[in-house]
């Protein structure tokens, strides 16, 4: 198995919710991508942004410009 | 064949609402059930058409748009989950049965509705609307246009009464979505129900509506969702809130190119098209001896529909003539809506309804009338 690494998952309340999340990150250029909810993680929508942890701050300034509405952010350990 | 039945659903559809749907039907799995890329595909489709349709009516985001099949299971979904035992609500003889049984069920179980009528034009009075607000009205629901008449429904007028009282105002759009331009903070709506498959010109089976942030419904039906899976009860976030099970995602995928027709064809130039042949159409029939034209074309502000009769004749024989001798597609009866029949007096006859589209041509126009004043002189 690949190694896994830290990442930022961000969960959210509806599918709506994470295709928002996925279309603004991609005008925004701010790398990640929709991924099914890992399992430690107890959350709402099946789909959750999985993005390296280096992109904290930009993310939540995209989630801030949108009003995109998350329902949590973890740090999970992910392939 | 010449098609005029564009109120019971428009026929021609723009080639980009096609090729959609194919398209769709070969990458499309199942949307918000995992992030696979056909499952991703079909979300990133659907969430498209909800951010489309929730600028087409100025919703304030995509996440108030929930798609139905149907006006008819968008104002059952608003009607039922919205009215409870004691409720008053005002409507209109304007009103489909899509909104007329609901209400009936309603009251039914302990509700109460009064109706307004109409004028001998088929035009219902705002200050009678108004005087008929009581303490316990909850809303004030009714059609932007009648599918017999054509006419309209000033939504600016009723939007204020319902701001006014503090009533929640639900409106059906069937008639003039895709043709109107219909901004639902601009009218203070708080619930409007469309139809894809009229002026939208999506595909069969795709609808939806619009709900006011704030404003909770009660859900029609619940089930899967594709979101907290382990939670006893249907999700109440919106729009997952009100659409439970497989969305029909390939017909949203037409739904979702129609809309972007529109807006690339621009609603003036359709609705300037359509009112040029309803116009046309008008003027070749109304004075031909025995035809009787109902509804009010004293004004620019009316669906593009023609409803009449010839004399005595049945509607549907005259309807049955003009489709096996002239090819003409048009719709006779009672079009689901008794009190505007029973308001004209043509409940016994019904009407011959003829309705154009962007699609339709003023050569069609005129063979339309040709076949009337044939028709009218036999």
């Amino acid at each position: 198995m690949r190694k896994k690494v830290l990442k930022l998952v961000v969960t959210f309340h509806t599918t709506a919710d994470a295709m928002a999340m996925e279309k603004a990150c991609k005008e925004a250029e701010v790398p990640g991508r929709l991924i099914p909810v890992p399992r430690e993680i107890s959350a709402g929508c099946g789909l959750a942004w999985c993005a390296p942890l280096s992109e904290r701050e930009k993310l939540l300034v995209v989630m801030a410009e949108h009003g995109i509405e998350q329902e949590d952010l973890h740090e999970c350990m992910l392939l | 064949m010449i098609y005029m039945d564009n109120a019971a659903t428009t026929l021609h559809k723009p080639d980009a609402v096609k090729t959609a749907v194919l398209a769709a039907l070969d990458t499309m799995g199942n949307a918000g059930r995992g992030a696979s890329e056909p499952a991703l595909d079909a979300s990133r489709i659907i969430y498209g058409a909800r951010e489309k349709l929730a600028r087409f009516f100025n919703a304030e985001s995509a996440a108030q748009i929930v798609f139905t099949a149907n006006s008819t299971e968008s104002l059952n979904i608003a009607i039922k989950g919205l009215i409870c035992p004691g409720d008053h609500v005002i409507t209109t003889v304007l009103e489909h049965n899509s909104v007329l049984r609901p209400l009936y069920e309603c009251r039914e179980r302990g509700a109460e509705l009064s109706i307004l009528g109409c004028d001998e034009k088929g035009n219902i009075s705002y200050d009678e609307m108004e005087r008929e607000v009581k303490e316990n009205t909850k809303a004030i629901v009714c059609t932007h246009a009648s599918n017999l008449t054509g006419n309209m429904i000033d939504l600016k007028k009723v939007g204020k009464i319902a701001g006014k009282h503090g009533l929640l105002f639900v409106v059906d759009a069937s008639q003039t979505a895709g043709v109107w331009p219909v901004d639902v903070r601009e009218n203070g709506i708080d619930v409007l129900c469309f139809t894809g498959h009229k002026g939208l010109m999506g595909p069969q089976g795709t609808g939806g509506m619009y709900v006011r942030p704030g404003v909770r419904i009660r859900p029609l039906l619940s089930g899967g969702s594709g979101i907290d899976t382990y939670n006893p009860h249907h999700p109440s976030q919106m729009p997952t809130a009100l659409e439970a099970g497989t969305l029909n995602g390939h017909g949203i995928a037409g739904l979702s190119a129609a809309v972007s027709f529109l807006e690339e064809t621009g609603l003036d130039v359709i609705r300037a098209k359509e009112q040029s042949l309803m116009r046309r159409f008008y003027e070749g029939i109304s004075c031909i001896p025995g035809v009787k034209v109902y509804g009010d074309f004293g004004t620019e502000q009316r669906a593009a529909i023609v409803s009449f009769n010839i004399g005595d004749y049945d509607s549907s024989e005259v309807s049955d003539e003009l489709n096996t001798e002239y090819g003409i597609v048009t719709r006779p009866g009672a079009h689901c809506a008794p009190l505007m029949h029973q308001a004209l007096g043509t409940v016994e006859q019904g009407a011959v309804r003829f309705s154009f589209s962007y699609y339709n041509t003023e050569e069609e126009a005129d063979a339309a009338i040709q076949a009337v004043k044939e028709l009218a002189q036999e």
